[in-house]
């Protein structure tokens, strides 16, 4: 198991190696530099400032100062935000963003889970009719439109209900604060939790009518029993694989969720970096959202093999 | 049940004893065909997708607005139908949609909305097709080391969120509009490539094509006269789906500004413009939103069709 564990580390890093340097040649490809839309300035000026950021020499070169700065985890200074390195931006965004992300995963999960239970065990019902209905709708509506809509209703019309006003606030972190949260974290789960629905129900569908779920009935447990204790524990296996996809999801979500709802997370600063061509910026962001979804492939591996009595890795 | 399937059966096999000369055999395609025509969802779904393509492509014409033609009089009005009567103004006249922020009619903006969205949608899944299907081909004939390496660069590129690649191969190509079609392909070929592969890897060991190989077929020719062919099925299937989703990531490129440019639109800027005025034009946002929906939901409908008319497990 831990050998496993470490060979599986161990194959992350040129994987990791391989995106950097993908990314590092692709931004550089790009026509136009970070210091392009500025007033003109003094050629021996400009020459000092590409200096400053090793932007004279040449580009492979620049690659393996890029590289050596990152193993000591140094993402390099801004190129547009002069005060600040990216890792200063970064480690600003990513507790905001983090605690949207796991938010809006452990939502999913939650909801997800129980809605694809239900929908499983009334098969072919009006229940599992209505909750895959719906979770189509959430697979195929986008994020951009459900985040207007809903901001729409609980922000700008209000609802409230039985005397208790229910209106959210539309936009801003706020620190952080619950009612400031509810609105970006339930957009940013609905896709998610229409996929975990679907992928729960499917499989919770096989599992009970699998021989050990029948002999469990046959001893006279309850239902309750069964699907909790028996059912569920393989009935979530396709979930853990569709742990990493739903990470990647949630990132791209966060994108759009940042944006609209005006949350200081790292995804406004990638937006941001592209369109200003803030090499260093996107570079750092995207290498730390490659680093996240690999690692959490890599933990849906070794959930899988803890998980799974069948699954041995004993090579 | 039983006696009229064999009823049926027999005046089968009569009419086919009656034709013995003329007859002709069903194949996997005419097999499929029936099934998809008897699949009542994926039918409506391409009646009504058949329309909306129809709209777009000749709506433009018939209509008495031109799509970037502005109105200065008529700014953010709605349709005149429009139930909620607190509007500021009414676009009057055969302004269905209403008119946008800038006194344009919606209606044409959402048609030639269509136009872009359905085009990118395609082109996008053409390159998409033509890289997946040659790439997971060559990987799955060649077999051993190199399709090792082949495939482990797909997972390289599988880990990254790939809406982070196209928004780094959208500011490199300076936004370009015929490049997005690229760029989008270029990142939804990865899916298509293993299911290629997987197909390609099961097939070669087929005796149709070990007797290919015998008579003396070249490497190339077994790969584009007897695999490409086979492994349509499966394929196609995957087209259908990856249409939407390439729709999906224009406008999902075009919400952030990264993707069309004004004048021209799609739905992603349409949606985009929507919500940032849907407090006082809600329509701007309700119509193209809706034309979107409606038509993923009918690719997913077509999709899911054509899988199960096309799966052999069926039959």
């Amino acid at each position: 198991m831990f050998a496993y564990f470490l060979r599986r580390l161990l194959g992350a890093i040129p994987t990791l190696f391989i995106i950097i340097t993908l990314a590092f040649f692709m931004m550089r490809a790009a026509p136009g530099g970070p210091f392009d839309n500025q007033r003109r300035l003094p050629p021996e000026i400009e020459l000092n400032i590409k200096a400053a950021y090793d932007l004279d020499k040449p580009v492979y070169q620049q690659y393996f100062i890029y590289l050596g700065k990152l193993l000591h985890g140094d993402l390099g200074p801004s190129y547009k935000n002069k005060d600040f390195t990216v890792t200063e931006m970064i480690a600003d965004g990513l507790p905001v963003s983090a605690r949207l992300g796991l938010s809006a995963m452990a939502l999913a999960l939650l909801i997800g889970l129980s809605l694809g239970t239900i929908a499983a065990l009334y098969q072919n019902k009006l229940a599992d009719y209505f909750v895959m209905s719906s979770a189509m709708v959430g697979i195929t509506v986008p994020t951009y439109v459900t985040a207007p809509i809903l901001t729409l209703i609980f922000g700008v019309y209000g609802v409230s209900l039985f005397g208790y006003d229910l209106s959210l606030p539309v936009g801003g972190w706020n620190g952080g604060a619950l009612r400031n949260m509810i609105l970006p974290v339930i957009v940013l789960a609905l896709p998610q939790i229409a996929y975990i629905a679907r992928l729960t129900r499917g499989s919770m569908v096989e599992v009970l009518h699998s021989n050990y779920v029948r002999t469990a009935r046959a001893k006279g447990l309850s239902s309750f029993m069964i699907v909790i204790r028996h059912a569920m524990r393989a009935a979530i296996l396709p979930l853990v694989s569709y742990l990493g996809p739903a990470t990647a999801g949630i990132l791209t979500g966060s994108l759009i969720v940042e944006q609209m709802f005006q949350i200081p997370g790292i995804g406004r600063y990638f937006i941001q970096g592209a369109l200003n061509r803030d090499y260093t910026l996107v570079l750092g962001v995207l290498i730390y959202y490659a680093t996240f979804v690999i690692l959490l492939n890599l933990l849906a591996d070794i959930l899988y093999a803890v998980l799974d009595p069948r699954v041995r890795y004993a090579k | 049940m039983k006696a009229s399937y064999t009823a049926a059966r027999l005046d089968e096999v009569e009419a086919l004893l009656g034709h013995a000369a003329d007859v002709q055999g069903r194949s996997l395609w005419d097999d499929a065909l029936r099934r998809l025509i008897r699949n009542r969802a994926a039918v409506v779904s391409i009646v009504i997708l058949s329309l909306i393509a129809l709209a777009a492509v000749f709506g433009p014409f018939l209509l008495a607005y031109d799509f970037s033609f502005q109105n200065y009089d008529i700014v953010s009005c709605a349709p005149d139908w429009w139930p909620d009567n607190a509007v500021l103004c009414n676009a009057g006249g055969t302004h269905w949609f209403g008119t946008d922020s800038l006194g344009r009619d919606l209606l044409a903006r959402t048609l030639i909305g269509a136009r872009v969205s359905m085009a990118v949608g395609l082109i996008a899944t053409l390159v998409s097709l033509v890289i997946g299907v040659a790439y997971g081909a060559t990987a799955g004939f060649l077999g051993g080391r190199i399709d090792e390496l082949m495939m482990r660069f797909v997972d390289v590129l599988y880990s990254i969120p790939y809406i982070f690649l196209v928004i780094i191969l959208m500011v490199i190509f300076n936004r370009n509009f015929y490049l997005l079609f690229v760029a989008i392909g270029a990142v939804e070929w990865l899916t298509m490539s293993r299911i290629v592969r997987g197909q390609t890897l099961s097939l070669k060991q087929k005796e149709f094509v070990e007797a290919a190989r015998a008579s003396g077929v070249s490497d190339f020719g077994i790969i584009t006269r007897h695999i490409v062919p086979n492994v349509f099925g499966p394929v196609i299937v995957y087209v259908t789906l990856t249409v939407p989703s390439s729709i999906l990531a224009e406008s999902f490129l075009s919400f952030l500004g990264l993707g069309i440019q004004e004048p021209l639109t799609s739905w992603g800027v349409l949606i985009s413009d929507g919500a940032n005025q849907m407090e006082t034009a809600p329509w701007m946002l309700l119509f193209p939103a809706a034309f979107m929906a409606v038509t993923l939901f009918c690719f997913n409908f077509i999709g899911d069709g054509l899988r199960d008319a096309l799966d052999p497990k069926d039959r």
